[in-house]
């Protein structure tokens, strides 16, 4: 905008000849709101980089931990966080187009790029939602504690488990009873207990039963904590070997041998401040992401009843639109320090 | 008090069809470029390991593709680049500033930190 001034009513004007840099008092407060609110995400992801510099090669990597879609399983790196960053990068350009059709005082316009801003942010939640879930409950194989004190996250296919057939008797089931109900979830959690050993499962009503699994393949341990033995940096122990550690661990009918996905204590993926950083910034993020679709809902409200017509400018669109792009900067920020590098 | 001052600054932001027009096709320019350099980054990702030699290069471009999307969106979405010159400058200075600095404070402290754990044990 050219920087024309334009007579104006000193009271109103902080007592200066005209408003501070000829822009409105709403777009500036806006703007430093922002300013403050980016150093807070820049304080987060810095003392991301903190840690992480603190850790090195314990640290996991995005590519081998974000590596799953939908409905489609595992070995898709990095495809789901892309597209959850598309999806706001569209939902930031239909903000833009609502601003621009504010600004043409085309109202039709501005309601229809609203209503399409809210939709992609809708859609955006639903992944992070997604992807929350995902990271918590975790892989089929869980991150494990070898037999030397060494930690190794896993990589492979897991062999599916077929039944757990009853051999000893406990207060439900009998003997020679085959279960085929809720059965990973069963493993997982007897796996954690130490209620696994020598291929055998014991269930809560204190029966034992055989696991009847199909074979895993391709199994890749990668060292995450050193050991005696292994060192963080190793190359990964594959195939028989693998299998063979492996099983002694989750066999072993000891407890907290294997860790099964992420909670604030603890995660499979590495040290226990990955987890806390992951829950913090995408979920304050994610809060910021609820917060603009609210605020964006609210303003296409008042779009539709006329409110900002009726005034003769439609700058609400362009300060909630200001919020909402910065939600889009922050995401693109988040993409390249939490899931790139 | 009738807020005269936000009237009068907001109608400045009008425009016409035709310049409309060109605006849109510069979003559209935009949104392209934004969605190219992410694939890019994503391609780069998944193909190039951290193992790899190639891998610091990678980092390092993954960081400037990062801060040219910031600016696209800033300066074009949030159209800091049409504001006075001063405000763009009040914005984004004093925030560079304290953000190098606390980027290289707390990199380079960290890997002190680390260094020590590995020596001396965490």
């Amino acid at each position: 905008m050219a920087g024309h001034t334009t007579e104006l009513d000193v009271k109103v004007l902080w007592g200066g000849k005209e408003s501070p840099f000829q822009t409105s008092y709403g777009k500036l407060m806006m703007w430093f709101f922002l300013v403050s609110d980016a150093l807070t995400f820049g304080g987060l992801l810095i003392s991301y980089g903190f840690t992480r510099h603190n850790t090195q090669d314990a640290w996991p990597i995005g590519e081998e931990t974000f590596n799953s879609l939908p409905f489609l399983g595992h070995g898709y790196p990095l495809i789901y966080v892309a597209l959850m960053t598309f999806i706001l990068i569209v939902s930031s350009v239909t903000m833009v187009l609502a601003v621009e059709a504010g600004h043409r005082m085309d109202r039709k316009g501005v309601t229809k790029w609203m209503i399409a801003t809210i939709i992609g942010g809708f859609f955006f939640l639903g992944s992070q939602a997604w992807e929350w879930s995902h990271f918590i409950h975790g892989s089929e194989f869980g991150k494990v504690e070898l037999a030397d004190g060494s930690q190794a996250i896993v990589r492979g296919h897991f062999g599916e488990i077929e039944n757990f057939t009853v051999i000893e008797a406990g207060k439900h089931h009998k003997k020679g009873d085959v279960i085929k109900e809720d059965l990973m979830h069963t493993f997982q959690h007897a796996a954690e207990k130490g209620h696994l050993h020598d291929g055998k499962i014991l269930l809560h009503d204190g029966s034992i039963a055989k696991i009847n699994k199909a074979k895993d393949e391709h199994m890749e341990l990668i060292i995450k904590k050193d050991g005696k033995k292994n060192k963080i940096g190793d190359a990964p122990i594959e195939g028989e070997a693998a299998t063979k550690l492996y099983y002694e661990a989750i066999y072993s009918a000891q407890p907290s041998r294997v860790i099964y996905g992420a909670n604030l204590k603890q995660n499979e993926y590495g040290p226990q401040q990955y987890g806390q950083f992951f829950f913090f910034i995408t979920g304050f993020h994610g809060f910021h992401v609820f917060s603009g679709v609210m605020i964006n809902i609210l303003i296409c409200i008042g779009v539709m009843a006329g409110t900002y017509h009726k005034r003769g400018h439609y700058e609400m669109v362009e300060k909630t639109g200001l919020y909402w792009h910065f939600v889009d900067l922050v995401w693109v920020f988040v993409f390249t320090f939490f899931y790139l590098v | 008090m009738e807020r005269d001052d936000l009237i009068e600054y907001s109608l400045q932001g009008h425009h016409s069809e035709e310049q409309g027009k060109a605006i849109r096709k510069k979003i559209w320019m935009v949104t392209a470029l934004l969605t190219a350099i992410t694939i890019v980054e994503v391609g780069l990702g998944a193909f190039i390991k951290q193992s790899s030699g190639a891998w610091p290069f990678v980092k390092w471009s993954f960081i400037i593709m990062t801060l040219f999307k910031a600016g696209y969106i800033v300066m074009i979405f949030m159209h800091l680049g049409d504001e006075k010159k001063t405000l763009r400058y009040v914005i984004l200075v004093p925030y560079f500033l304290f953000m190098l600095y606390l980027i290289f404070i707390a990199l380079w402290e960290g890997l002190a930190v680390g260094e020590a754990w590995s020596t001396y044990g965490v």
